[in-house]
């Protein structure tokens, strides 16, 4: 009986992806297709109309918070930054300082601890997504412009290993899902190509605001995966691998999800 | 104080029927769903919406807790004569929140 699970357990493993270093610097997939467009025609709805998007609640609030004297300098992020219109589409990028990758929320969170001088906001806290929000949404339209930066390129190449790597008891890939079975059925739920052009968004599931995060998170839950910490480079990485992939696709933050 | 999305004309022709659309920021603990330690979380929902157009209802909905977390209310009432729209959320824990909009009618 054990013998057969083993073998029923390496079936299920079957041969292993080469999750060694891509020969090609990663590629944007050729014609990207938006989460959006795999939705039910009411969400596509609710999702284009900024009075029904419950997202733009947060939206609302990070514009307000955008605004507000802050930290020990007591400066608003206002006084510092007029428009950021298009930031969020070139994000992931590299920073100085830390000599890595960093995503907008990051971003924000260097802004706010370095400039504002003011205690450093949860990772995944109203604050920080409602700022996110509205720096994401200024980006609304504009199409995803991963930075062409050979600084990023080692983290770049890890975030594709990380796509291709098998995970979890159910030993499965990011690519498994949304490279080879996208657009096919898992449950009543409709495998989307997994682009990253909608966050933060609003998921009915969730009742609430997400990040990217988040949603890798609930990924990697469900193959019974151990997920990083918020914030870990891990993510970051990944993220700038999405970014890649989905280049060319139109910023929707925030888009709404079942 | 919740943030609020509201939707309306700011004016319309007399007679007209004018659509509406509110979305609140509210959890909507439905009061059946345990916390992270096992406990039932309280409940903690909207419990009744009223839209009072120059001081007279126009429009109200009760809620419950099979309702979703920032519950989105949209209904149509007929444009009489200019004045003042105010929209009431009110709920569990003394939430109370009132949001106003004029209207012109032409
Ligand atoms: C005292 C000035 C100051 C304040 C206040 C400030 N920032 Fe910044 N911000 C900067 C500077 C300078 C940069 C350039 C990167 C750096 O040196 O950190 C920057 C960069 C950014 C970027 C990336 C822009 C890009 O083109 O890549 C974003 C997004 C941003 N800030 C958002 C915010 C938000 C949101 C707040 C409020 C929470 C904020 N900033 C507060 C000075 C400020
Ligand atoms: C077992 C299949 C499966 C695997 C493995 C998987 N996902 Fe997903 N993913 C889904 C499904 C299904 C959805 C659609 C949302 C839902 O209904 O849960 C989704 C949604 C997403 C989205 C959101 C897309 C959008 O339009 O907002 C992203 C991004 C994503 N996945 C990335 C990843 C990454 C990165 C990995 C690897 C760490 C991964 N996924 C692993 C099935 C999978």
């Amino acid at each position: 009986m054990r013998w057969l699970l083993l073998l029923a357990a390496l079936a299920a493993a079957g041969p292993r992806i080469a999750a060694a270093q891509p020969r090609m610097p990663p590629q944007a997939v050729a014609q990207p297709r938006s989460g959006t467009q795999d939705m039910s025609r009411e969400l596509q709805a609710m999702q284009a109309d900024d009075s029904a998007n419950p997202g733009m609640l947060w939206v609302q609030e990070g514009e307000a918070l955008f605004h507000r004297a802050e930290g020990r300098v007591q400066k608003a992020c206002a006084d510092c930054h007029a428009s950021l219109t298009g930031v969020a589409a070139r994000y992931p990028a590299w920073d100085d300082r830390s000599a890595a990758p960093m995503d907008l929320a990051g971003r924000i969170q260097h802004c706010r601890t370095e400039h504002q001088q003011a205690t450093p906001l949860a990772r995944e806290g109203e604050p920080l997504l409602a700022l996110s929000a509205f720096v994401a949404g200024q980006s609304r339209g504009l199409p995803l412009a991963p930075p062409e930066d050979s600084r990023l390129a080692p983290a770049l190449a890890r975030g594709e290993a990380l796509f291709r790597q098998r995970r979890g008891q159910l030993n499965l890939s990011c690519a498994q899902c949304h490279e080879d079975r996208a657009g096919l059925r898992l449950g009543s739920a409709l495998i989307p190509e997994g682009h990253a052009n909608g966050y933060p968004q609003y998921r009915l599931e969730w009742q609430a605001l997400g990040s990217l995060q988040r949603r890798l998170r609930n990924c990697m839950v469900g193959v019974r995966a151990t997920a990083p910490a918020f914030g870990a480079a891990e993510y970051v990485e990944i993220e700038l691998y999405l970014a890649r992939r989905g280049a060319g696709l139109a910023v929707e933050a925030p888009a709404v999800r079942p | 104080m919740a943030r609020v999305l509201l939707n309306l004309p700011r004016s319309a022709a007399k007679g007209a029927v004018i659509e509406i659309r509110t979305l609140i920021m509210h959890p909507m603990e439905s009061g059946f769903r345990p916390g992270m330690n096992g406990t039932i979380l309280a409940r903690d929902i909207i419990t009744r919406f009223t839209c009072e157009y120059d001081g007279e209802v126009v429009f109200q909905a009760e809620l419950s807790s099979a309702i979703a977390a920032n519950p989105f209310i949209s209904f149509t009432t007929v444009a009489t004569a200019s004045g003042t729209l105010s929209f009431t959320w009110e709920g569990d824990n003394d939430f109370r929140q009132t949001e106003t909009r004029s209207l012109t009618v032409t």
